[in-house]
């Protein structure tokens, strides 16, 4: 039953990639039906969800598998437990209120069928996301979703900003991804498998693999990376560049939880490592607070609402990392609750944005009459986040401390936590209150409430956390406790309320809301101060190390670039040569080949003579200022050789080295005259390194030569073509029958390769522009045969 | 008939010389020979894979002492591969390849070039895989200098003078293994050389061969000809280049690395693996360093060849596995993106990423074409270039590889990083004087032909399970000699 409704499940999301590849059309045909329409699709996924949540709720899971690459062990496993559903429902829900409001609050913009498809695509990925069984499957929609965040932060990619902060996103959350696959690998590398039920089932095995911390660390670089943990959090503030759907969907309510959404569901698998608690614990402290405090620095709306959020995920990580059963409890309650309100929060803030032009703090207050509806949302959503009763946020922040109470070091944990909770407080403060019904800080706001797609939305996620905060008993058992069983992987039960008598950790609730509404009534003094510290600090922050890299690999580029790409051809073969000696020097010296000379045979006067003729043309060319001499010496060394072939007994081979000498002479001298005056263009130093270079190059040559000829071999070839090229090819002259008939192939390929030449002369000569470059082409495309 | 992958263009080549003086009749006659081309192509290739190695003694001398043509699956992929991009490239031309080139022999070399990569992929004997790099090498010289534009001159001599050097060396390589083994025949020459006593010899030579292949294949410190010389001819033609001439350099190195000198386990794979980790940074970096489409795109072909090198370097079947799904990868969403670069420089007049912009906005369809190969070759899912770096990383942590594996992915990111840069550029920055130049129209060929090479790009990604079968297939042949030799050579190896 769950079975089937799950494989429903996903063939309606395979239909929504197609379905989003035609929103641009839709849009362009029924500007104001699309996004209802479009909506639908979300919609729908939510109704299934729900319709699954009953089985759920009894504890039971579906999966369902399909082969896709079985040699990379890549399947397409769809799991669907509590965890995965709420995380779906949270996506397909948001998803369809985020569709309704883009669609009002980009009204008119050229690019709205592009976001929307955009956005259908982002949902996709993410519920693959929630309902992958397969890691690497994972790995595919968690790719995709960095990619549709990638061109959603740049939608309006106009501006340098907006592009800037895409990319930084996308390289931070990429970067991520690469060492998140490479976590996957090693741990297929232990299991042989990449589905994670697998994982779980071999957990023990796994934590005691030595391999085991590098694949945990990895797979927490890719998490920490798509959650804005410290210190790769910068980005998540700076992709407020997007329009305010997007910041409100991605980067507060789904994706930005992608990561935290994986520790959740590797905790069975990797729960167990002793590097799990620490590693978690510690970054996601750093973040809750350090983030925390720097939002109170904020002064734009949405810059605001991104530093809570990391802080958030910072809260997150760490409860997760205690992974204590109540942490995880807490932890899961706290996801839900967060999605709901800081949705609802980002929501209203481009809803003032849009009545009134402006998100600064500062400048806003008092437009909560002229905006009532999105008043309302932004207050109920800031209650929430300030965990007042009876909202969500609440229930949500007193399991907080009962969570750090109970943990390893109480007083530290509790500290730090009340610390960032009242920091939050002070933030819902200027977010949900100052705006609306604080002090003006400019008259000229003409505030104005939008049509009903830009209020609707965030006032309906505001009142789902209103409700499931009335209602906590439903909450836990319906929802809470299905999450939390899938994380721990056994079933548990979660009794929430809003009452449990007067307890400490109502007293830190109070705390904390006494320091914040204390804090946030001195906005004035504190912003300036915390702003003052933070930017004291901003040379050594993450963000200007991230800047500093990213210069420092492009000067390395193009530094490096300029030395080995110089555009010198003589330093091009300079470096080929010695490359090539230094890599058969070291062949030589690690492979112990040593040359042991066979006993020479007497050198006869000939010999003497020719080699005195070579090498003294060879000298002298070198020294040549007139290219007719260097010609006749040139022409004096293949001479030379020709008669070496001569005297041992290779008369065919000293005919054609004869022509081809005769030839190529001939035809320098003809074009001679054409060629520019003879000019020395290197220094005398540059042409002595030469000498020495060129040495190098023929004496390894040389020496290669006699320690492989010492090994020759029988030639039974040579046998072969000399019993049957009569015999067999009717020819007397051995030579001739293996050019055209025993290896005539070869012979038709340079016959090609002749034919070719001589288009390419003819091509040359006829295409060639001014005449003087005419004569150049004629050597050039003479000479490679 | 295994010659016939050769045949054909060497044929279409030689129609087209005798259909000079109509650029018309040689426009039809290429379209048919690279159609026609690709059917044998993948003819062939159903072939192999139904009956194994196969092999054709030319003129029906025996192996080893004729020549012998040999597809084996590598091959018959490599023939595959090339054949589409030979055909998109064909398409391409009929809009991208301007008239004087036509009239001055554009067709003939083409196919001269597709003659040379098909006989170097069929080739089962050493000097004939030399014969077949000349003709390669003279088409695509005079492919550069086709035109006799001052750069392209200039990119032509370094590009010719490179290449002859590995050349001179392959050829020396030839002579000294000809001389250790009397025998020039691929598998008679596997059977022969570990039966040899000189290890380290064989070792230098297959230096040499690495030395030589590696000019081929522009890998570090030798690919200088490559980002010289790659810029300067019409993009149509450097996106043929993209997709074939490194990639025969990388063939040659995968065939005689495995066939021939397979027994040096240690040694021979480190050096190779040095150098690839060296070949993929120095590559990214110099396409970081860019502003010219062109030429950010021929400094990625270096990086990506050190992926390939990387395969070749880890030398398990299953990482030669990768290496050839690899190849698969990158010809095909390489020669795309050239492909892409010549469609916004005839619609934009430029391929200086300053100069360029505000795309996105007004050909979205151009900017999609763009991004998925992009995307692809940054190993982004579900497009093939992940599957090939995932099977790549997977090799490398089962041989406990993790260096190497570190770099790959390290140049992922960053091809990422150039990637999304000329996406920033070219189709998201707003133009700077826009609408000062209209669009200017682009050929339905072009867009016919990028948007087929795009497509079979997706669809290496999507169908990754099946081509990676067949790569797996690919790399058991190569990695056990003895069913070359034996279907060479017949009997026991």
């Amino acid at each position: 039953m769950l079975t089937s409704q799950l494989t429903w499940l996903v063939l309606t999301l395979a239909g929504g990639v197609l379905f989003a590849a035609f929103a641009p059309l839709l849009r362009r045909r029924a500007e104001r039906l699309a996004a209802p329409l479009l909506a639908l699709l979300p919609l729908a996924v939510f109704v299934q969800l729900l319709a699954a949540l009953p089985a759920v709720q009894m504890g039971e899971t579906a999966q369902a598998r399909f082969d896709w690459v079985p040699a990379l062990g890549l399947s397409l496993t769809f799991t669907l437990d509590g965890l995965g559903l709420a995380m779906g429902l949270l996506i397909a829900g948001i998803g369809a209120l985020v569709i309704l409001y883009g669609g009002a609050y980009l009204h008119g913009h050229p690019s709205l069928g592009r976001f929307y498809a955009v956005v259908l695509l982002f949902m996709t990925a993410m519920l693959g996301i929630a309902l992958s069984g397969n890691a690497l499957l994972l790995f595919v929609f968690w790719e995709l979703t960095s990619i549709t965040s990638f061109l959603l932060i740049g939608f309006e990619h106009e501006r340098p900003g907006a592009r800037a902060a895409a990319w930084q996103a996308l390289l931070v959350t990429g970067g991520g991804g690469l060492a998140l696959m490479a976590g996957f690998a090693l741990l297929a590398v232990i299991t042989g498998s990449f589905e994670m039920n697998v994982w779980a089932a071999r957990a023990a095995e796994i934590a005691v693999h030595p391999l085991a911390p590098a694949a945990f660390l990895l797979i927490l670089g890719g998490a920490a990376t798509k959650s804005a943990q410290f210190p790769f959090h910068f980005w998540l503030p700076n992709a407020m560049e997007a329009p305010t759907p997007v910041s409100a969907y991605l980067h507060s309510a789904t994706m930005v939880k992608a990561g935290v959404f994986l520790l959740a569901r590797l905790f069975p698998v990797l729960g167990g490592l002793p590097l799990w608690t620490p590693a978690l614990t510690t970054l996601g402290l750093l973040t809750l607070v350090g983030a925390s405090l720097l939002a109170l620095a904020q002064t734009d709306l949405k810059r605001l609402l991104a530093y809570t959020t990391v802080s958030a995920l910072g809260m997150l990580v760490f409860l997760l990392g205690l992974g204590t059963p109540l942490a995880l409890k807490t932890a899961a309650l706290f996801l839900v609750t967060h999605a709901l309100y800081k949705g609802a929060l980002f929501l209203s803030a481009g809803s003032v944005d849009h009545g009134t032009g402006t998100r600064d703090i500062a400048r806003l207050g008092g437009i909560g009459r002229a905006m009532p509806f999105t008043a309302a949302a932004a207050g109920l959503a800031a209650l929430s986040m300030a965990g007042l009763p009876p909202l969500l946020g609440f229930i949500a922040k007193e399991l907080v401390y009962e969570t750090t109470l109970e943990a390893a070091a109480p007083l530290l944990l509790t500290g730090l936590t009340l610390v960032a909770n009242a920091a939050t407080v002070v933030v819902a403060v200027w977010v949900g209150w100052r705006p609306f019904w604080g002090r003006p800080g400019d008259d000229h706001l003409h505030p104005h409430e939008g049509t009903p797609g830009l209020w609707g939305p965030p006032l309906l996620l505001a009142l789902l956390g209103l409700a499931l905060g009335l209602f906590p008993a439903l909450t836990g058992d319906g929802l809470i406790a299905p999450m939390t069983a899938a994380i721990v992987g056994q079933s548990v039960k979660v009794k929430l309320a809003l009452w449990h008598g007067l307890t400490p950790m109502l007293g830190l609730s109070a705390l904390t809301l006494l320091l914040g509404v204390g804090l946030a009534a001195l906005r004035r003094v504190v912003q300036p101060r915390i702003a003052a510290f933070w930017r004291a600090l901003a040379p050594l922050g993450p963000a200007n190390l991230y800047h500093r890299f990213v210069h420092g690999l492009l000067s390395l580029a193009s530094w490096q670039t300029a030395v080995l790409q110089n555009g010198y051809l003589r330093v091009y073969a300079l470096v080929i040569v010695l490359t090539t000696a230094a890599l058969a020097g070291l062949t030589i010296v690690l492979k112990d080949v040593t040359l042991t000379l066979s006993p020479w045979q007497p050198p006869r006067f000939y010999d003497f003579i020719l080699v005195g003729v070579i090498l003294t043309a060879a000298f002298l060319v070198t020294r040549s200022r007139s290219r007719v001499a260097t010609i006749a010496l040139l022409g004096s060394i293949g001479f030379s050789i020709a008669v070496i072939f001569l005297l041992y007994s290779a008369p065919d081979l000293a005919m054609v080295q004869f022509a081809i000498e005769t030839l190529t002479v001939i035809l320098f001298v003809l074009v001679l005259y054409k060629l520019p005056k003879f000019s020395r263009l290197s220094s005398t130093p540059t042409r002595i390194a030469d000498v020495f270079f060129a040495l190098t190059g023929g004496l390894l040559m040389t020496l290669i030569m006699l320690l492989v000829s010492r090994h020759a071999s029988d030639a039974s070839a040579a046998a072969y073509y000399a019993a049957n090229s009569l015999s067999q090819a009717n020819g007397r002259n051995i030579v001739n029958v293996i050019l055209v008939d025993f290896r005539g192939l070869d012979t038709l390929g340079e016959i090609t390769v002749l034919a070719i030449a001589a288009i390419g002369v003819f091509s040359l000569i006829r295409l060639g522009g001014k005449p003087g470059r005419k004569q150049r082409a004629v050597p050039k495309g003479g000479r490679t045969k | 008939m295994i010659a016939l992958p050769l045949l054909l263009p060497l044929g279409f080549a030689i129609l087209n010389v005798l259909a000079w003086k109509s650029p018309r009749a040689q426009r039809v006659l290429t379209l048919v020979g690279a159609a026609l081309q690709t059917g044998a192509a993948f003819w062939l290739l159903g072939r192999v894979r139904a009956e194994g190695i196969l092999h054709l003694p030319i003129g029906n001398w025996p192996a080893p002492f004729g020549i012998v043509l040999t597809a084996d699956l590598f091959s018959a992929i490599m023939l595959a591969v090339s054949a589409v991009v030979g055909l998109a490239a064909a398409l391409y031309s009929q809009g991208g390849m301007d008239e004087r080139r036509v009239r001055y022999g554009y067709y003939p070399l083409f196919f001269f070039l597709l003659t040379g990569v098909n006989g170097a992929f069929l080739a089962g004997d050493l000097f004939n895989l030399y014969v077949w790099f000349e003709v390669m090498l003279m088409a695509s010289f005079v492919l550069i200098a086709l035109g006799g534009e001052r750069p392209q001159v200039e990119g032509a001599i370094k590009y010719v003078i490179l290449n002859l050097l590995a050349s001179t060396l392959f050829l020396s390589a030839v002579g000294l293994l000809y001389n250790l083994c009397g025998t020039l025949n691929l598998a008679d020459l596997a059977r022969r050389i570990p039966a040899l006593e000189a290890g380290g010899e064989v070792t230098l030579i297959a230096v040499l061969f690495l030395v030589a292949f590696g000019i081929k294949s522009a890998i570090f410190p030798l690919f200088f000809w490559l980002p010289a010389s790659y810029h300067t001819p019409p993009v149509t033609i450097t996106a043929l280049f993209s997709g074939l001439l490194t990639k025969v350099g990388v063939y040659a190195l995968y065939r005689v690395f495995t066939l021939l000198f397979a027994s040096d386990a240690a040694y021979l794979p480190t050096l190779l693996l040095v150098l690839a980790g060296f070949t993929m940074t120095t590559g990214v970096l110099g396409a970081a360093a860019q502003m010219d489409f062109r030429r950010l795109l021929s400094f990625h072909i270096v990086s990506q060849i050190g992926y390939l090198l990387m395969g070749l370097g880890l030398f398990s079947p299953a990482a030669l596995a990768a290496g050839i799904y690899f190849m698969v990868h990158v010809i095909l969403a390489k020669t795309a993106l050239f492909f892409v670069a010549g469609i916004v420089r005839q619609t934009e007049g430029s391929y200086n990423l300053k100069e360029l912009g505000s795309l996105y906005a007004r050909r979205p369809g151009l900017a999609l074409l763009f991004l998925l190969p992009a995307l692809s070759l940054a190993g982004l899912p579900p497009l093939s270039g992940f599957f090939a770096k995932l099977a790549l990383v997977l090799a490398g942590f089962d041989l406990r590889s993790y260096a190497i594996v570190g770099v790959g992915l390290g140049v992922s990111l960053l091809t990422l990083y150039s990637m999304t840069k000329v996406w920033n550029e070219v189709f998201w920055k707003e133009r700077k004087e826009a609408g000062a130049a209209p669009l200017r129209p682009v050929s339905a060929w072009m867009w016919a032909a990028t948007l087929g090479l795009a497509a079979v790009s997706v669809a290496a990604g999507l169908l990754a399970g099946p081509l990676l079968d067949l790569s797996a297939q690919a790399a058991a042949q190569l990695a056990d000699p003895s069913l070359y030799i034996q279907a060479v050579l017949g009997g026991a190896p």
